[in-house]
């Protein structure tokens, strides 16, 4: 009760900030070192070239974007101060602000937007986030114009932070274009346009940044240093959040030390602010191996698992309820569709009529995978909950990611636990796993080997509308369609939290978690 | 000469076959990559999988890299993007840093310990170094890393909880020292606990039996102090076996720092070995044997000078 009455006061606490902005809250403070920490190591800094929440953090921090994001998933001016749609949905036009600078000092212009642009299409992990920019036009230094092969609503999504970095071409320009992803200067004396510039990186331990005195919004960012400790051990975390060694760190997913953590005075941990990141666990099915096959079968697996147990059990009241492929968080969401609350008369019901009846206590024999340890509760639940229907489920372990991520690209599985992000707009994160056309193509991908003409139709559609409220029928009759063929059994998404000490000022509780840039975030004196 | 020849002969066999080994597991970097990018379209794989030459057959990858070997080239790290020499002469110095200091303190403690309880075999001190000893031993390092952490970082917060250094301080050589210095305790306890059991159970034995040798009596007889014939005349002769012993568990401490390593987030080798098998960092792990391998023949090396400085019979032999 005491938690709750906490929280309740901690939500009220954060929708005043949300309603009535700073002059709400306490006057911002400047200067001081925020240290944070980074739980995994991060491969590259240069987030044009490089997706992924280790390097979103320090990538938002390094390179400005043209759009951010707040609370409620409206796009803000950044380095873009206004834009345009046209009303084909053709072009969309960057009017960017005129005092921006690179940290050497090299004015920002539309010419960098242009090549970030190219930089991005050509090594980006993410294709569909750029693949219908067809050109981008500079009429002056400070006006860019993209042109589009056809209406692209994910683009305003895309072009935040943890997606979409401008980088100086005077700087990434010396080698060709598909050679970026390796420049020297990723990780070494990078020239970025955010409001912090590189001190120091040093692989493993620690990336240091200091603040941007002629970052191109006045008087921001507060912090003079932010220190970005690199500790990948969670228990390790744990610690040190508490013993007041960390100011802030986010991602945090372990359950237990979620909920250990809450209990610390001093601290906050909150699920907020993880809407785009849209972390989901769930069942993947493959739907073209044996009794699978049969959407009968799958919809018996989905009655016969109680996500009440997952939720509550495993994942201790920490994880929220998600029932189809995008993330409750976002504005597309649709609860609307069949839950599937345990119910084992109807499970073993549609089994029977699939023709599997029971044979003694078994009806027939599944595989489940996992790819990581964390999952394993998952597994070994899903194989109990199936006994009770008759299905006789043995669990195959991976020996580590590759492993698991080789068979799930080929496709060589029946059930696996998984876990996938929906990186902002649907069109990014989670068309890939629906569309008949991205069948099999390596992990993450429309590994269930799920087609279906009418999801593909709406998806498409989708992809190209820009009328949110059509946009949002369209992805309601998608959520009932997959919730009724289960190429996938959603059961609940994954509990990331930020924990933050009480001395922070507006940490980033936006949509994209900490992969947005912190020039807000002050610490109190 | 041929010992050196058998040495790069070795090497050369370590490299190799770990570079098969590594071939056979499933899956590559570039999964690991989309991983770490939270997935990633197929062109781009496929682009990543060129790009590192993944997609060539597996005998022209080992011919390239050997080739790379041969001319002092260790590669390219897939998943770090950095040369791999720079990347692991960047963590060298840590893992040395802890390994030295930890197995110092074990020699000595161990040492220190085994003399106490050889003096009085049945001794309460005896029984309590034995209990210790045996306790540091089967104790897995990552419990006894966190819980000296829960201890010792949080309930007292005396030491740091991660990492080598703080970068928030500002200072001179001697702040930084200190500082490095508190890192070091805990990570540097869990490390040697691991050996002090060796070390404390083989020197008491040793110890023992050169308190019973004749030489000793003779040292008693003429007058000497209980003190002045353990510990000048009879340690020395105990010590060789256990500085053979310590010249053996060089290795098995380059290991060990592994956990250890990564409970403390300590930035050293044995975290990049860890983190690059995981990511199939081929590169990146065969460079790491190839200087784990470098660190024991010095390490042995070290051990036989060890021996002669203690021994003197065995400079007669050389």
């Amino acid at each position: 009760m005491k938690h709750f009455i906490k929280g309740l006061v901690a939500s009220a606490a954060l929708s005043a900030v949300v309603v009535g902005g700073q002059a709400a809250a306490e006057e911002p403070v400047r200067g001081g070192t925020l240290v944070t920490v980074i739980g995994t190591n991060v491969r590259n800094l240069n987030s044009s070239v490089q997706s992924g929440i280790a390097t979103g953090y320090p990538g938002s921090q390094l390179f400005a974007s043209p759009l951010r994001y707040d609370e409620d998933w409206t796009p803000q001016p950044y380095l873009a101060e206004s834009w345009e749609v046209s009303e084909d949905g053709l072009t969309v036009t960057l009017n960017l602000v005129k005092n921006a600078k690179f940290h050497d000092g090299v004015p920002i212009t539309s010419k960098d937007v242009a090549f970030s642009v190219e930089v991005i299409k050509e090594n980006h992990p993410f294709k569909s986030m750029f693949a219908p920019v067809s050109s981008v036009d500079t009429p002056d230094d400070h006006t860019a114009v993209l042109n589009l092969s056809k209406p692209h609503p994910a683009l305003m999504l895309a072009m935040s932070g943890q997606l979409m970095s401008i980088i100086p071409q005077h700087v990434y320009g010396d080698v060709p274009i598909k050679e970026v992803k390796t420049h020297p200067r990723n990780n070494e004396n990078p020239v970025g346009s955010g409001p912090f510039k590189l001190v120091e990186y040093k692989s493993g331990e620690h990336i240091i940044l200091e603040r941007f005195d002629d970052f191109f919004i006045e008087g921001r960012p507060y912090l003079d240093k932010v220190v970005m400790r690199i500790i990948t051990d969670p228990a390790a975390r744990a610690i040190a959040y508490e013993n007041g060694e960390l100011h802030m760190g986010a991602f945090e997913s372990l359950p237990r030390i979620i909920n250990r953590l809450k209990k610390v005075d001093g601290l906050s941990v909150t699920p907020e602010g993880y809407g785009a990141i849209g972390p989901l666990d769930w069942l993947a099915m493959n739907t073209q191996s044996g009794p699978l096959k049969d959407v009968r079968v799958r919809k018996a697996i989905a009655y016969a698992i109680d996500k009440n147990f997952i939720q509550k059990a495993l994942m201790l009241g920490t994880s929220e309820d998600s029932r189809t492929g995008i993330h409750p968080d976002s504005p597309f969401y649709s609860a609307d569709v069949e839950a599937y609350d345990v119910d084992l008369d109807k499970a073993n019901a549609l089994l029977d009529e699939a023709g599997f009846p029971m044979d003694g206590d078994k009806r027939f024999s599944l595989t489940i995978d996992f790819g990581w340890p964390g999952v394993k509760p998952q597994v070994e639940y899903v194989k109990a909950a199936l006994k009770k229907v008759g299905i006789d489920v043995s669990v195959r372990a991976s020996a580590d990611f590759p492993t698991w991520a080789k068979r799930m690209g080929q496709m060589d599985f029946d059930m696996s636990w998984d876990t996938v992000f929906n990186w902002g707009d649907p069109v990014i994160g989670v068309h890939r796993t629906y569309v008949s056309d991205n069948i099999g193509k390596g992990v993450w991908s429309n590994t269930q080997g799920y087609s279906n003409a009418r999801v593909d139709e709406l998806l498409d559609m989708a992809a190209r509308e820009n009328d949110p409220e059509k946009r949002k029928a369209m992805y309601g009759e998608f959520q009932q369609i997959i919730a009724d063929e289960l190429p996938v059994y959603h059961t609940n998404t994954l509990p990331y939290h930020t924990v933050y000490s009480d001395k922070v000022g507006n940490p980033p509780l936006g949509i994209w978690g900490t992969s947005t840039p912190i020039d807000m975030t002050y610490l109190k004196k | 000469m041929i010992r050196v020849m058998y040495a790069v002969l070795l090497l050369l066999a370590v490299l190799v076959l770990n570079f098969s080994l590594m071939h056979l597991a499933p899956g590559d970097v570039a999964d690991t990559i989309s991983q770490s990018m939270g997935g990633a379209d197929q062109e781009v794989l496929d682009q990543i999988r060129a790009d590192y030459g993944l997609d060539q057959p597996f005998i022209v990858q080992l011919g390239r890299y050997i080739g790379g070997v041969l001319q002092a080239d260790l590669g390219f790290s897939f998943f770090y993007n950095q040369p791999v020499t720079k990347l692991i002469l960047e963590r060298l110095p840590a893992t040395l840093l802890l390994v030295i200091t930890s197995q110092v303190l074990a020699l000595f403690l161990g040492v220190l310990l085994g003399v106490i309880s050889a003096r009085k075999p049945n001794g309460i001190s005896s029984h309590l170094v034995t209990f210790l000893a045996l306790f540091g031993y089967s104790a897995p390092v990552f419990w006894t890393g966190i819980l000296l952490l829960i201890g010792f970082s949080l309930q007292f917060q005396w030491f740091p909880v991660a990492g080598m250094r703080d970068v928030t301080i500002s200072g001179g050589f001697w702040v930084h020292f200190w500082d490095v210095t508190r890192h070091l305790v805990l990570p540097t306890i869990t490390l040697s606990s691991i050996f002090l059991a060796l070390y404390s159970r083989l020197s008491r034995a040793t110890m023992m039996e050169v308190l019973g040798s004749d030489y000793v009596r003779t040292a008693k007889a003429k007058g000497l102090t209980e003190r002045q014939v353990v510990y000048k005349h009879a340690l020395k002769n105990s010590l060789s076996p256990v500085i053979t012993l310590a010249g053996l568990q060089l290795s098995a401490v380059v290991s060990g720092a592994v956990l250890v390593e990564t409970v403390f987030s300590w930035p050293g080798l044995g975290t990049l070995a860890f983190q690059s098998i995981i990511a199939r960092d081929t590169p990146t792990i065969l460079g790491i044997l190839f200087f784990s391998a470098l660190v024991v023949i010095v390490g042995n090396l070290l051990t036989d000078l060890a021996l002669r400085l203690v021994d003197p019979r065995m400079r007669e032999r050389a």
